[in-house]
């Protein structure tokens, strides 16, 4: 059985019909590029998934649950985690509490006053996985806002790998870094494959998505027009599928 | 993965910004923007400085009469910025405060003086109201999409309409014993309001700064798509704020009942002013993602200082909202310079 399974996604803004009955399976363990022009539907396609766009019609089913109807915030904690392509980072709160965000875990204060953040826990976990992940930002209680671009990315990785996830939607991971650090996202993925955490990158760097993803799905103005096995197909072939040139 | 690149910690960049020590670094973990305590000094030494001499040769600012005036005066539009706070730091306003202060004060005087109901239907009365109203504002600004700015603006006038219709345009006079306690007594000689804004400051702070719905507060100012892409409700998250800041409001009009013995239709005119003044100076970032409960009561000193000062000064009232007015004007000027120039 499919870990994510999308039967029909339909989504319009206003007039523009942006997915026009999207079906997709993604197993366990597997990486799915997704890939298209600009203005496919992409992003709206996952942010469908993460319950961020509610959907017009069609069923959104992780781990055999119908979380159509189900919110962001509940859908995060079944497993389904999200690295934006706006990055979705709070600037002005500091690296550990955009890492804890709407996770915060508290305690009780002097055994007394409930519900108190644990920014000693949140600051020691931080630091682990900002360490894990080597990325380099001088301390984790600077406000987000002031780091670079890519170190802005990496935290938002560290954000969705800090709660074992099950699927992890990228979106233009590596948008934004050198390449010494897309080589070690790349190698971040197969990791998290490895652990039998499920992957779909989204990428206009075909090199990319070809070198990690054993499947390759293309969108084209809202709809799915091309499913392919990475071993069955090449970049010739995709690239035709994404202009339209492809019949 | 590469190596991390940074050996042993570092201290914030921000620190360096302040010089000394501990002080600065208690500043720091509570938010407190040291100018503003800065600010507060230097304005009580030039009121003391410019206030009049009494007979005895000491300055009319200084006495502890006087001091107690200061903190009793902004204990009402202090406790009102405590709900421009969390609003504000959520990237939303609240411009009907002063109003709904005012529909707090009549609804509960009403209740308990007119319709004769027993003391402490006052006390619900007012915080009713008050939270009633901030409901309404949050309810129409998510659901109807309406730009808060509007709504509560909206509200301004509906609620002071509504306290004259309630009041019949005048004031609710006398009320009982138990009500007048919370306005007038003084409790091991510091006046009872004084009491509550501490304890209403203490929790907004433990709220603000020390839950995850603090947490959530600043992160949905700061950028609402990160909010609601972490999983949190945003809708939500603004009916509370909004209901706890009409409930601010109700608060300060039941102290504002019990200071002056009636529920007064009129009561909170223009202290919305004071109360979004008061948030700013205090280092509450208008835009959103930022806010000290410690910082708004400094703020609210500051008004407090400012008003008694001029009034010692015999500083004509009308001269007195142009300076708030201007206050209000320059903090947020200075705010944005200072933003520009870290571009
Ligand atoms: N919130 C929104 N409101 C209105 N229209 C939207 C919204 N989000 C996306 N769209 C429209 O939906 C279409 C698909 O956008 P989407 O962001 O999903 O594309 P994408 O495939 O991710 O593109 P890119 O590769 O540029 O990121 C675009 O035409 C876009 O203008
Ligand atoms: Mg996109």
């Amino acid at each position: 059985m499919a870990l994510l399974e999308l039967s029909d996604l339909e989504k319009s803004f206003g007039a523009v019909q942006v997915l026009n009955g999207v079906d997709l399976q993604v197993d366990e363990g597997e990486v799915v590029g997704l890939v298209g022009d600009n203005g496919a539907g992409k992003s709206t396609l996952m942010k469908a998934v993460t319950g961020v766009y509610p959907v017009d019609n069609g069923r959104v089913q992780f781990d055999g649950e119908d979380l159509t109807q189900i919110e962001p915030g509940t859908r995060r904690s079944k497993g389904i985690e999200m690295i934006y392509q706006d990055l979705a980072l709070a600037p002005q709160q500091d690296v550990a509490n955009n890492i804890f965000l709407g996770r915060e875990p508290t305690r009780r204060l002097w055994g007394l006053f409930p519900n108190f953040v644990d920014k000693v826990k949140i600051d020691q976990e931080a630091q682990k996985m900002v360490d894990r992940l080597g990325v380099h930002v001088p301390t984790i209680h600077i406000p987000v806002g002031m780091l670079s671009g890519g170190q802005q990315q990496t935290i938002a990785i560290a954000r969705a790998l800090t709660f074992q996830p099950k699927l992890v939607i990228m979106d233009e991971p590596t948008a934004a870094l050198a390449v010494r650090e897309v080589e070690s996202v790349l190698q971040l993925i197969r990791q998290m494959r490895d652990e039998g955490i499920a992957i779909i990158l989204i990428s206009h760097r075909l090199n990319d998505v070809f070198e990690v993803s054993s499947r390759i799905v293309v969108l084209r103005r809202g709809n799915v027009i091309a499913d392919l096995q990475r071993d069955e197909t090449d970049m010739a072939e995709v690239v035709s599928y994404i202009v339209g040139a492809h019949t | 993965m590469s190596s991390n690149g940074t050996e042993g910690p570092v201290a914030p960049a921000t620190s360096f910004r302040f010089g000394f020590g501990a002080v600065a670094r208690a500043l720091e973990r509570t938010h407190v923007r040291a100018e503003s305590l800065l600010v507060l000094v230097a304005l009580a030494a030039i009121m003391a400085v410019l206030s009049p001499v009494t007979g005895d040769g000491t300055r009319v600012f200084l006495t502890a009469n006087n001091l107690f005036n200061i903190i009793l005066a902004s204990a009402t539009f202090g406790i009102l910025a405590i709900g421009a706070t969390f609003v504000i730091s959520a990237a939303g306003i609240d411009l009907s405060l002063g109003s709904v202060l005012g529909l707090a004060s009549v609804t509960g005087a009403a209740l308990v003086v007119t319709l004769g109901w027993p003391w402490y239907f006052a006390i619900i009365g007012s915080l009713g109201a008050g939270a009633a109203a901030g409901w309404v504002n949050g309810f129409i600004i998510t659901r109807g999409r309406v730009p808060a700015f509007i709504v509560t603006l909206g509200m301004l006038g509906i609620a002071r309409g509504l306290a004259l219709i309630i009041s019949n345009g005048r004031g609710i006079y006398g009320l009982p014993e138990e009500i007048l306690f919370l306005g007038q007594a003084r409790p091991w000689g510091v006046p009872t309001p004084v009491f509550i804004l501490i304890g209403v400051a203490l929790i907004a702070h433990y709220v603000l700064a020390h839950t995850p719905f603090g947490h959530h507060t600043l992160a949905l100012g700061d950028n609402e798509n990160a909010a609601r892409a972490t999983g949190i409700n945003v809708r939500k998250q603004r009916m509370k704020l909004y209901t706890i800041s009409g409930l601010m409001a109700g608060i300060a009009g039941l102290i504002f009942t019990a200071r002056v013995n009636t529920g007064d239709p009129t009561a909170g005119l223009t202290y919305e002013l004071l109360a979004i003044t008061a948030a700013i100076i205090g280092g509450t970032n208008l835009f959103g993602g930022r806010g000290s409960i410690l910082g708004t009561m400094i703020g609210a000193l500051i008004m407090g200082v400012l008003q008694n000062g001029l009034n010692l000064m015999a500083v004509q009232a009308y001269y007195q909202q142009m300076a708030i007015g201007a206050v209000l004007i320059a903090a947020v000027w200075l705010d944005q310079v200072r933003a520009q120039q870290r571009e």
